[in-house]
């Protein structure tokens, strides 16, 4: 293929990075009038507001407005409303903000937010989700039958479950009847921070006129807008989100969080505009963050390795409001099984309310959390049979063409091959492994994989749109809605651009930036949707100006538009490069030497939706992805069974990702995900107190992966089976650089001490303890080895 | 209260003196992105965890949330801004860029401070010099690879 596409092309947004000039939301304070938004939180997970005492702050000079949940009482959120701007009656967890201020400056703020007094009666709180599940006296939300939500959605009034999601397939009690052996077991991860580094930052100015415009550290300013237009019952089109480069999001800025109080805070101080920023501490306890989960996973199978029959109970603990983890749950459960055909099934993905800080998308978006669970029980499926857990998994992947999770939607032919993704990381592994290596017999080594796939969990009319608009100089400045908040999505636009136009991609201009008037259209940036949604859009765009191009060159060529070739930045009749017109006389409109000109400036224009469908909602059958992209991943491991102490020493990747626009971008996005997801896998959680307290809200507290905890070595593979209908064949890729790491990780460790991790973080504690249950005669090693000397 | 007592106080930054007024409670990290409007550098957890905040002060990285803008009398302190025409630094630059090494940008000013600082200062750098050099910096998006790497291809 060309020149652009496959090449590691820099970053457009590099030299501004370096440089130090990348705008982000966080930086914006040049707006005129600008007042400083503080809030104030719930100490308790759960109680009622009996009263708020505003009077003393009212009164200090400088303070502009105050608000409660009482000043504008509409529940919030993207596919369901279940959230208050500010809590109004109730607080649902530790962390709700309930009042805030504007005031001139950030001091004024503090000392008015001490002077407030809120009075509380303390509920009982529900913390942990499967209690959540079987709870009918203490509910989070009482009122949840009257809440709006999307039609894909399915909460059940009277209990905690926002969304119950169903996976039906074939006959569930046969397929266990006719197993030789079943197994079962129960998977947990805890829910954890994004840990972005930028803050959430929302700048709101509600305008004398009846307009808004935000500035929002936001993944999706079109979702933004059009949610701000419901929640403030004014047109969308009244409505401009501003984006600037983000630092950082993973999800955590997916959905609609801090703009309405940005904006209800401007509306009630002469509307003037207010930016909020949120502090580490807030941005832990107030902000957005991944669910947990619980995952009870029964498995029929036959003594040749056939997976027959799997029945799953997901449980997804999303805190205290599930505006948009419901759609976790969802995407959890119609991927339900993994990366695998199997013909009865039955699965039943739950998403729960509990008093905790609220989820939304995380990276993955599930995903890892349920390979986490299905790929352990894979390898242990493996060991029970004394089967390779590699051919285990090769007698039951999915294939293309095949039934696709649990429905008859068939899997394409040109999907991705997970086992292509399988053999090369195995086969990397098992060639580099030594077995034990040392002199110190307490220290062991072992190798795992694990198998994954995913594809963009979105609305099936979600759309994306762009314009390619030249200038005089023969550049191009291309216009997309997808954000830039790290993964590189502008470059790969770019090259795709370049490519398809032929012409440099020096002369290819995008922003980082969003500007919702501006800007062409997309649904969010989420669901490593952009380069294939937004990619095939900039296409169609270029196409779309191309035809442009040549309908004016044709007239001068005397050649029919369809003859014609745009290469080189010249148009020419096939066979005729020596016939050639000068794209630079073209693109804004040409002029005969007579002085008569024809055309004019050049725009392209394209757009690319969804093709899915609905899911029916007692079996989930239906189409729920535009692809899926496939991938493997595995871990060699070195375990102190004496301490629990884990070194990954090698971490290798292979992703089925149809092409690579970009090869250095990929390579970027997977150590970054990988690394990610070790530090998810080895360190991070986020802890409570009985009472809902969140325990660790700092970045010493909340252990991030640092440089000095880096695997001795990395390889990563790009397999490239291309999907016909994806820009160039190219699949997404950002999110599953995570999905394998910590199923690889545990599967490694049993494959090294025998010894089966089911809860994560694998801390060495963990490792430690499961060693003392499960073989206790290793922590004796070292004595034994002394003993022997 | 003492703290609201402001006092006149003259830095160095990049090279250009400003005269300030400061409360003595003010960090180094608000008198250059509030006062003097010194964007690059970014601030992420105001404690000094993080270390995203980062700056030269008399050619030594600090953490610049750490510090009180009245320790800084007489003492220089230089952010990106201020490195924008030194050569090494434009060669860390370059490095950063070409090895892939940015991802956001957010912790990107402070990466390339403490890899110029380490570039200059440490002999015989190596990569595990490299690695224990910019453990205080946290960056969430590239898993720091390529970080390593660029700094490593100057030493």
């Amino acid at each position: 293929m060309g020149k652009y596409v496959g090449e590691s092309i820099i970053r457009k947004d590099a030299l501004e990075k370096v440089n130090g000039t990348a705008t982000y939301a966080f930086d914006i304070d040049n707006i005129p009038n600008l007042l400083i938004g503080k809030f104030l939180t719930s100490p308790y997970a759960h109680a009622h507001i009996r009263s708020i005492d505003i009077s003393k702050a009212e009164k200090i000079n400088g303070v502009v407005a105050i608000v409660t949940g009482k000043d504008w009482p509409v529940r919030i959120g993207l596919y369901a409303g279940d959230r208050d701007i500010l809590a109004v009656d109730k607080v649902v967890w530790a962390g709700q903000p309930v009042v805030a201020i504007s005031a001139e400056s950030y001091e004024i703020a503090e000392k008015a937010l001490e002077q407030i007094q809120i009075e509380y009666e303390p509920l009982p709180a529900i913390i942990d989700p499967v209690k959540a599940k079987l709870s009918n006296d203490i509910l989070v939300h009482e009122k949840l039958g009257e809440y709006e939500h999307s039609p894909a959605f399915n909460p059940i009034p009277g209990t905690n479950i926002a969304n119950h999601f169903k996976l039906r397939k074939g006959n569930i009690e046969k397929g266990f009847k006719e197993s030789d052996k079943i197994i079962e077991n129960t998977f947990t991860m805890p829910q954890v921070a994004h840990a972005y580094l930028e803050p959430i930052v929302a700048i709101g100015h509600y305008k004398r006129d009846g307009k808004i415009e935000i500035w929002s550290s936001a993944q999706s300013p079109f979702t933004v807008r059009y949610l701000m237009g419901i929640t403030f019952a004014i047109p969308t089109s009244n409505v401009t989100v501003h984006a600037p480069y983000l630092g950082g999001g993973f999800g955590g800025k997916a959905g609609l969080n801090y703009e309405p109080l940005a904006v209800l805070l401007s509306k009630n101080s002469n509307y003037r505009p207010v930016k909020l920023q949120l502090t580490r501490e807030e941005n832990f306890r107030s902000a957005p963050i991944r669910v947990g989960m619980v995952a009870k996973i029964k498995t029929g199978v036959k003594d040749n390795g056939r997976i027959i029959a799997e029945e799953i109970e997901y449980i997804w603990d999303s805190g205290a409001c599930a505006d948009y983890a419901v759609n976790v749950g969802r995407a959890g459960g119609y991927v339900s099984i993994g990366p695998y055909e199997i013909d009865n099934i039955k699965s039943d993905s739950y998403t729960l309310y509990t008093n905790k800080p609220y989820a939304t998308a995380f990276r993955g978006f599930g995903h890892m959390e349920l390979h986490w669970a299905i790929e352990r029980q894979r390898d242990i499926i493996a060991k029970n049979l004394g089967m390779d857990p590699i051919a285990l998994r090769k007698i039951n992947t999915l294939k293309a063409g095949k039934s696709y999770t649990a429905n008859q939607h068939r899997l394409r032919k040109d999907a991705g091959n997970v086992d292509e993704c399988l053999e090369k990381v195995w086969n990397d592994l098992k060639t580099h492994f030594k077995g034990k290596i040392g002199d110190k017999p307490w220290l062991f080594r072992g190798i795992g994989v694990s198998c994954f796939m995913k594809g963009p969990a979105q609305p099936p009319n979600s759309a994306s749109s762009a314009y390619v608009k030249f200038n005089e100089d023969g550049g191009i400045f291309v216009s997309v809605g997808t954000s830039e908040m790290g993964q590189g999505t502008i470059t790969s636009l770019a090259q795709i651009a370049a490519e398809e136009l032929s012409i440099p991609i020096e002369k290819v201009y995008i922003k980082g930036e969003r500007d919702t008037d501006r800007d062409a259209y997309t649904w969010q940036t989420v669901g490593s949707r952009s380069l294939f949604m937004d990619g095939n859009a900039v296409r169609n765009a270029c196409i779309d100006a191309k035809h442009q191009i040549f309908e004016i060159a044709s007239q001068v060529l005397h050649t029919p538009p369809y003859d014609l070739v745009l290469e080189n930045e010249s148009i020419y009749p096939k066979g005729e490069p020596w016939k050639n017109l000068n794209l630079v006389d073209v693109i804004m409109g040409y002029m005969f030497t007579s002085g008569e000109a024809i055309g004019g400036p050049i725009m392209g224009h394209g757009t690319y939706i969804a093709k899915m469908t609905m899911l029916d909602a007692e079996t989930g059958a239906g189409n729920p992805a535009i692809f899926e992209t496939f991938g493997s991943q595995g871990v060699e491991v070195e375990i102190n069974v004496l301490t629990g102490e884990i070194k990954i020493k090698r971490l290798i990747s292979a992703f089925d990702i149809g092409k690579a626009i970009n090869p250095q971008l990929c390579e970027s996005q997977i150590l970054g995900g990988s690394i990610m997801a070790l530090s998810l896998g080895l360190n991070e959680k986020l802890q409570y107190d009985e009472k809902g307290h969140l325990l660790n809200p700092n970045f010493v507290d909340y252990v991030l992966t640092r440089a000095d905890d880096l695997p001795d070595e990395f390889e990563f593979f790009l397999v490239e089976n291309p999907q016909l209908d994806a820009p160039f064949g190219a699949r997404g890729i950002g999110e599953l650089t995570m999905l394998g790491v910590p199923a690889a990780i545990g599967n490694a460790i049993a494959n090294a001490i025998n010894v089966e991790i089911y809860d994560t973080p694998i801390t060495s504690e963990r490792i430690w303890y499961e060693i003392k249950k499960q073989r206790p005669e290793l922590l004796k090693l070292k004595e034994e080895f002394l003993q022997e000397d | 209260m003492i703290v609201n007592e402001s006092e006149s106080l003259i830095i160095n930054v990049n090279n250009i003196e400003h005269k300030i007024s400061v409360k003595p409670n003010e960090t180094l990290l608000d008198v250059l992105r509030l006062k003097l409007g010194i964007k690059s550098v970014k601030a992420a957890c105001w404690s000094g965890d993080c270390g995203i905040c980062t700056v030269l002060i008399d050619g030594k990285p600090m953490k610049s949330c750490l510090v009180l803008s009245h320790e800084i009398r007489n003492k220089s302190i230089m952010t990106v801004e201020g490195l924008l025409e030194d050569e090494l630094f434009q060669k860390l630059q370059n490095s950063f860029v070409k090895n892939g090494a940015i991802q956001c940008g957010f912790c990107t000013s402070a990466f390339l401070l403490v890899g110029y600082y380490l570039i200059k200062n440490k002999r015989n750098l190596d990569l595990l010099s490299i690695k224990k050099g910019i453990n205080g910096i946290i960056c969430r998006c590239t898993g720091y690879k390529q970080i390593i790497d660029s700094i490593y291809e100057l030493k």
